[in-house]
């Protein structure tokens, strides 16, 4: 009744067009490019030029050259998503329930360093994870680094990195989530459990299973697919997927290479993402 | 004793907030810093200076770099925000078949890692032969396409929380549509219209991963950043990274007050505010796009 | 119920003709395969209190839309001041509308709002015309707030003004005081009719509360199911239902099925369950053999058994007491009759009778000229309380 009302009429296509108009050839198109270029020929180049060979061997010698990389993007976009959902989970917690009327001023700034460049920041752990930094010189005095012991150019130093980079894309979701729960509930069920960690798991956290969700999901996928911090923080020893993606096409000019693992990362994230959320959301969130 | 208890998520919570500073408290010391020497590779404090802030263009190709990026976030914040809010436009207020694909089409470009899309792009310039083109165009064709996911997510949820209504209204009260549209209809979206342009804004300028695989020789000042990275890091670059928080501080600060000054006679912060703040700055985070999947 | 129509128009003729105020002829909504308005009659007198009365979903509001210019019409006309206003832009149409929930816009403050019309019409003097307004409804101090900072009844009255401020010739009001709590829409029933008063604007006042209709309007017009059932004054719609669903929606009836025996001279004969009663010829709306013979609970008089209660009266023997409320003014009783059903008498508490108990043996009795007849193919319980919350 006086809900909005959908307007029929050719309005409506003229002014979503342009925006579905680059959408697809911008960004649905270049998908079918790429599936493409990942069955070319694999020894053609930028100037012989490539030719449409339905060259399926790409994907088995991609899997077997890179494989490695594969196995490390996951494990540090892993480790990182874990280490945002808990840092992530008690900054959000902290400024839905705890934060009383500075509430709006923590969510500035959660958000406000997120507008600094993302590469100067990043380069700044450099010098923080530094050999003479403060941290490293810390810990060798503490005795929990060796004397030549070093963080910089180590997993550890990526994973630190994307975990650092990535943080907002978990705590806005996960707010959102928790924000909406009715605090009297939490109190309810202290009152019902007397024991604040019981209470936790059976009821804050099952009614934020949504912000979980779509947290882990915005950090994990932008977290594999990243190359920034492992090219500033780490070392050849700890190359992820994204590098060799990046090198193979800016570097090396092997297109049909660099597209299959693309293509293979891509399908990787759709299925891990289709399965979890069906996980998630028939197990859990029922 | 217990009032640390009671304290104590909330202390946690500002120590987590106090590591997401830790690298731009360095980045504002930074520059300051004084290098011992114009080629020096060593990156650590030394001595304080105003040189960077007073000379911030001794590299020229820096700040050349920089007046890029910023013509390029302004351009594609441009595109974007108009075929943005069109497109949300039409999704709220309009008819149409394909709804539910149109969804999917929106919001896949914010879940695809950005390694995955610049490549698509790539492919297909190679494809259409535009390998030696590479360059501003190319740049701000992949920068209007990945900004307007985020323009139309922003944009529509701020038109689907406006009652129509209002606008019946307006034109009860002898708006013609045109009146009703730029009296009411435009000044109520605005914000989020602002908001999904300083949200494009930022990741125009801060792209990396994208724009270096469809550059060409063209530099913006991400790329100039990562090129200097593995060799003398000029301070201005932390001069740069220095004003961009002032400025986005500002913005959003300034939003605040204004919002603060308006509702000063409401009990409680304001949610709706509180709502665009989330909606904007994580528009990654629509936890509404991902359900659709 | 197309008999209906031809009452309606009859009442309406004597104040004006479809020349002078707003005319609906044959107007109709359909949504899809829906009928919200089915082929809706109505005039509305020039500088009327309006009611516009009826149950949720009975199609009120999309009447008033129509009328509003903000729904288009399937078919009828909508005439305003002899004019064919049906087709016409709702920004063009001198008619305004207080919506249910305010329409206040939240990005101007309340002087601005109310400007909001005289500007678009781009009239001259508009900031002491828009004082004049907020000093009708009392808002003079709060121009510069905004709507959030007014509170439900100050964000009524800016409505309001708003609206008026326009000199419409007609303002539509739908349900304007729904979202006020009890004691300030008593208030604002008054001020309504204050402000009516003196503006002399025709105000058609869409509400689902009967009383709301009853103390403001000069003429109801009861609405169900997208169609007019009946329209006249407040205590004529009362005094002499036509249909069942009025006799219920409005305050209480019994409703006793009957046999029209006679029809002669100006009364008619009822055999009520063997009981001969009569009613006036021009409260008869049965035309079949058969009618419901309607009664308020009020009128009903009740004493002990065998005792003459007053003489030109239809008696009714040998009801028995079923339950008791005593509420102070008044006892209502329920009275099981011989044939099952249970009637209900309301008594005022005069003192001059005893309270009757349950299980005591009573003599119904009223008088024929507060009875009505109404057709027996309509259902009896149609419009009741009971069934409509
Ligand atoms: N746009 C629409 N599409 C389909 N059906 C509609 C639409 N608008 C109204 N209706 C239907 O028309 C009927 C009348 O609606 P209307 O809003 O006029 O009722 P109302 O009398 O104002 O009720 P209330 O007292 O609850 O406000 C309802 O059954 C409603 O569901
Ligand atoms: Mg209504």
């Amino acid at each position: 009744m006086s809900e909005t009302v959908r307007r029929k009429g050719i309005t409506g296509y003229i002014l979503l067009a342009p925006a579905v108009v680059w959408l697809v050839a911008f960004f649905l198109i270049p998908f079918y490019s790429l599936l493409a270029a990942s069955l070319f020929n694999s020894d053609g180049s930028d100037f012989r030029g490539y030719t449409m060979t339905y060259e399926w061997s790409n994907y088995w010698h991609a899997i077997q050259d890179y494989y490695p990389q594969f196995i490390r993007s996951l494990v540090y976009a892993g480790f990182a998503t874990f280490f945002c959902l808990i840092l992530g989970y008690v900054l959000a917690y902290a400024i839905a329930f705890k934060s009383g009327r500075w509430k709006n001023l923590m969510l500035v700034l959660v958000i406000a360093p997120f507008f600094t460049s993302f590469l100067v920041r990043t380069l700044s752990w450099k010098l923080i994870l530094g050999n003479d930094g403060v941290v490293v010189n810390t810990l060798q005095f503490l005795h929990i680094l060796g004397p030549n012991g070093h963080l910089l150019y180590t997993p550890f130093a990526v994973v630190m990195g994307l975990t650092y980079n990535f943080l907002p894309f978990m705590v806005l979701p996960l707010f959102a989530s928790i924000d909406k729960i009715d605090y009297r509930l939490i109190e309810a069920s202290n009152d019902l459990y007397a024991n604040p960690v019981v209470g936790f798991f059976k009821v804050t956290w099952p009614l934020s299973l949504p912000g979980v969700v779509s947290g882990t999901l915005l950090t994990f996928i932008p977290a594999v697919g990243d190359y920034i911090n492992d090219e500033l923080l780490g070392s050849t020893q700890t190359r992820m997927i994204g590098n060799t993606i990046q090198s193979l096409f800016t570097e090396a000019n092997d297109y049909p290479a660099a597209s299959a693992l693309s293509v293979i990362l891509m399908l990787m994230i759709v299925v891990m993402v289709l399965f979890y959320v069906k996980r998630a959301g028939t197990e859990d969130l029922l | 004793m217990r009032w640390l208890q009671s304290k104590v998520v909330l202390i946690l919570g500002i120590l987590v907030l106090v590591y997401t500073f830790v690298p731009i408290s360095v980045v504002v010391v930074m520059s300051f810093n004084k290098l011992p020497s114009e080629q020096s590779k060593i990156y650590r404090f030394n001595q304080f200076t105003l040189d960077n802030w007073l000379h911030p263009c001794t590299d020229p190709s820096m700040c050349q770099a920089l007046g890029r990026s910023i013509e390029i976030g302004l351009l594609a914040t441009l595109g974007a925000t108009i075929l943005g809010t069109l497109a949300a436009f039409a999704l709220v207020r309009h008819s149409f078949v394909g709804r539910s694909s149109t969804n999917v089409l929106i919001f896949l470009p914010m879940a695809a890692p950005e390694i995955v899309m610049g490549s698509s792009l790539l492919a297909l310039f190679v494809s259409a032969g535009f390998a030696g083109q590479l360059g501003f165009t190319t740049i701000l064709i992949a920068h209007i396409m990945f900004c307007l996911s985020f323009v139309i997510v922003t944009v529509r949820s701020r038109l689907a929380g406006l009652s129509d209504t209002l606008e019946q209204a307006a034109m009860d009260l002898y708006a013609t549509p045109q009146q009703t549209f730029w009296k009411v209809t435009f000044p109520l979206v605005f914000p989020g219209i602002l908001g999904a342009a300083l949200l494009s804004f930022s990741l125009s300028f801060d792209d990396f991963i994208i724009t270096n695989l469809n550059a060409g020789n063209t530099t913006t000042f991400p790329m100039y950043v990562w090129g200097v990275s593995r060799k003398t890091i000029p301070m201005q670059i932390n001069v740069v990274g220095t004003v961009m928080l002032i400025v986005s501080v500002l913005i959003v600060v300034g939003g605040e007050v204004r919002n603060r000054r308006r509702t000063r006679a409401l009990a409680g912060p304001s949610p709706a505010r509180r709502d665009s703040v989330v909606a904007a700055a994580g528009a990654r985070s629509s936890a509404g796009g991902l359900e659709a999947v | 119920m197309s008999h209906l129509a031809e009452d309606t128009t009859t009442v309406a003729a004597a104040e004006g003709t479809p020349g002078a105020g707003l005319g609906l002829r044959a107007l109709t909504k359909q949504f899809a395969n829906f009928t919200a308005v089915d082929s809706l009659d109505l005039d509305v007198p020039t500088g009327s209190f309006f009611a516009l009365l009826g149950p949720s979903g009975c199609g009120k509001t999309t009447t008033l839309r129509m009328v509003a210019g903000l729904e288009t019409p399937t078919s009828g006309t909508i005439h305003l001041a002899g004019k064919d206003i049906t087709h016409q832009k709702p920004y063009r149409r001198p008619v305004n509308t207080v919506f249910q929930n305010y329409a206040l816009f939240p990005h101007l403050d309340i002087f601005e709002n109310v400007a909001f019309g005289p500007r678009r019409r781009k009239v001259a003097g508009i900031d002491a015309e828009v004082h004049r307004m907020l000093e009708l409804v009392e808002l003079t101090s709060q121009t510069r707030k905004v709507p959030a900072q007014l509170s439900g009844g100050q964000q009524q009255r800016v409505a309001l003004a708003r609206a008026l401020i326009n000199k419409p010739e007609v303002l539509l009001l739908d349900e304007p005081l729904g979202a006020l709590d009890l004691k300030l829409r008593r208030q604002m029933q008054i001020e309504l009719k204050r402000i009516q008063t003196e503006v002399g604007i025709t105000f058609i006042h869409v509400t689902h509360d009967q009383e709301e209709a009853m103390t403001m309007a000069d003429t109801i017009a009861v609405m169900n199911a997208g169609v007019i059932e009946q329209m006249g004054a407040p205590d004529d719609l009362y005094e002499n239902p036509r249909t069942t669903f009025v006799a219920n929606f409005l305050g209480q009836s019994n409703l006793i099925d009957g046999t029209i025996r006679s029809r002669d001279g100006d009364m008619t004969r009822v055999d009520m369950h063997g009981i001969m009663v009569s009613v006036p010829r021009e409260r008869t709306h049965a035309t079949d053999s058969r009618g419901w013979v309607g009664i308020r609970p009020e009128k009903v008089l009740i004493g002990e058994e065998g005792e003459a209660l007053d003489a030109p009266g239809n008696t009714i023997p040998g009801g028995v007491i079923s339950d008791v409320s005593f509420v102070g003014v008044s006892t209502q009783y329920l009275v099981r009759m011989p044939w099952g059903q249970e009637l209900q008498v309301f008594e005022q508490n005069t003192g001059r009778r005893r309270i009757f108990r349950t299980g005591d043996r009573v003599e119904l009795s009223w008088r024929p000229e507060y009875a009505f007849v109404l057709d027996h193919a309509q259902d009896a319980s149609a419009g009741s309380q009971i069934d409509d919350e």
